[in-house]
């Protein structure tokens, strides 16, 4: 049988569906990327453009099999992005944004402490040679630096403190 | 592209006929040369070569002791005083050598470009052609972020990944136990032959990645094939003939590894072990990083992975008599340190 013109015509509900996801995820993107402070704003400290924000759904194209412990903790969004350390070191920093604290608070307890130092910074933090995570509400913030220097433990807690400062509770 | 004759889909399932019948027939280890040992068998050997020095004061390894590393252990291996003759003996100048690498940690905690220059040169002095090596990985994002440079030069090394434009994974869907996938096509139709390269990791789903897991970057569902320890599907995976038939030699980057908060660099958990690990087991050398690991962990303080429920049962799995992959009998094993 013959369809008519108007069978074919996607209903109206979906298209109002479409254009409402398309919208809340641009929005979520750009408060996202919002959370991340841009070059300068901390001395030392240059951000690449771009950053990325990966669903739940896409979460394992990023991390692999981290995935499932997030996903498990109720994950409901991870944006990262890439950092420079006086133009040198490379720093990439993720913000999981959980669906509630404890969330964030199992993922950052089941990571044994091994000989972190505990600076004031969020709910809790930990700050090793090459890496910083701390966590704030539903927020697990984890920065990781690929070279090493001296320099690099106290500038990743300014750059911590200046993220801190974007993230609400 | 000439140079690179690509299968068609009859090559591609007979392929895959020929790989049902060996795993129907015999049991088929990783590499032609060498079947899982029974007792009266030759053992599985796995090479350990390290160099305490090989970063020197620097934030990556040498290029000139990496190659002396990889000499060092592929000799070893192959009990040649000759660095090329191992190279000759498993590949044929006519060949298109693939070699999947490991890249989704990037840079700090992949598979390091100096150790695939390294390869790529004995595979060229071995006689095969620039071209026809294929570096590659899943994606090319990825590739880049772990300092590889892309490159589809038909003259020089190419460096892809699955996700480039015109390549992808086979139209064809393969089936092992729990495994429903489709396999990327650099495996299926770009290359004749397979190195391993993988990266020596804890993995908080598998308990360790090392030989047998990296397949996990080769097909299109990885995600999909997490659950129970990523058992049995790890050594599902592996049974699937394109993978059981191409992979001949795993040459492991064991130079920074992580004993803890593994597949994705931690820093705090990573460690300079400064090894190249050879084999043609993918078990064997899978069984030989679980020691490892353990091995750091316990240094470190932690629970065994057991105690804190990451046994990497996918090893056993993979070498039980369904699977027949490689043997992870440590008597079975000939480690040599070197």
């Amino acid at each position: 049988m013959k369809k008519t013109s108007s069978s074919r015509r996607t209903p109206l509900p979906i298209w109002l569906a479409v254009v409402f996801l398309f919208t809340a995820c641009r929005q979520h993107a750009a408060l996202s990327a919002g959370l991340f402070p841009d070059s300068n704003v901390v001395k030392g400290w240059t951000k690449s453009p771009e950053v990325r924000t990966f669903t739940p759904d896409h979460l394992s194209d990023y991390i692999d099999g981290d995935a499932e412990k997030y996903l498990k903790a109720g994950v409901k969004s991870t944006s990262t992005a890439d950092y420079k350390f006086n133009e040198k070191v490379e720093v990439v920093v993720d913000v999981y944004t959980m669906s509630s604290p404890d969330g964030a608070r199992s993922i950052f307890e089941s990571e044994p402490a091994m000989d972190a130092q505990t600076p004031t910074l969020g709910d809790a933090a930990r700050l090793y040679s090459q890496s910083l995570i701390f966590r704030k509400g539903p927020y697990l913030v984890r920065m990781i630096a690929y070279q090493e220097s001296p320099q690099l433990p106290p500038a990743l807690l300014d750059l911590g403190h200046a993220l801190e400062s974007k993230l609400t509770r | 592209m000439k140079h690179m004759p690509e299968k068609t889909r009859r090559d591609f399932l007979r392929d895959c006929a020929i790989g049902a019948l060996a795993a129907g027939a015999a049991p088929l280890a990783f590499a032609r040369d060498v079947n899982p040992p029974s007792a009266s068998q030759a053992k599985s050997k796995v090479i350990i070569a390290r160099d305490a020095a090989l970063y020197g004061s620097g934030n990556n390894p040498e290029a000139a002791r990496v190659e002396k590393l990889l000499d060092h252990a592929m000799q070893a291996y192959s009990d040649s005083t000759d660095p090329v003759a191992p190279w000759r003996k498993l590949f044929k100048p006519n060949e298109v050598v693939g070699l999947k690498v490991n890249t989704i940690a990037g840079p700090g905690l992949s598979t390091h470009v100096a150790l695939v220059e390294a390869i790529c040169e004995r595979l060229k002095q071995a006689g095969i052609r620039a071209g026809n090596i294929v570096v590659w990985d899943r994606t090319e994002g990825e590739l880049e972020r772990a300092g590889f440079t892309l490159s589809n030069d038909p003259n020089r090394v190419r460096i892809i990944g699955t996700d480039a434009k015109d390549v992808g994974y086979d139209e064809n869907t393969l089936s092992h136990g729990v495994v429903k996938t489709r396999l990327s096509s650099l495996l299926t139709r770009t290359c004749d032959a397979m190195i391993n390269v993988p990266i020596l990791k804890h993995h908080i789903g598998a308990g360790v990645t090392l030989a047998l897991k990296n397949m996990y970057g080769v097909n299109n569902n990885p995600n999909q094939l997490h659950g129970g320890n990523c058992c049995p599907a790890i050594a599902d995976l592996n049974m699937l003939p394109p993978i059981r038939n191409k992979f001949r030699l795993v040459v492991a980057d064991a130079m920074t590894a992580c004993f803890e908060g593994g597949p994705m660099l931690k820093p705090q958990y990573a460690w300079r072990y400064n090894g190249v690990i050879v084999a043609t087991d993918p078990v064997a050398i899978d069984q030989t990083a679980w020691n490892i690991i353990e091995k750091k962990r316990a240094e470190r303080g932690l629970k065994t992975l057991p105690e804190v429920g990451l046994t990497p049962k996918y090893i056993a799995v993979a070498a039980n008599p369904e699977h027949r992959l490689g043997t992870d009998d440590p008597a079975l094993i000939a480690l040599q340190e070197v």
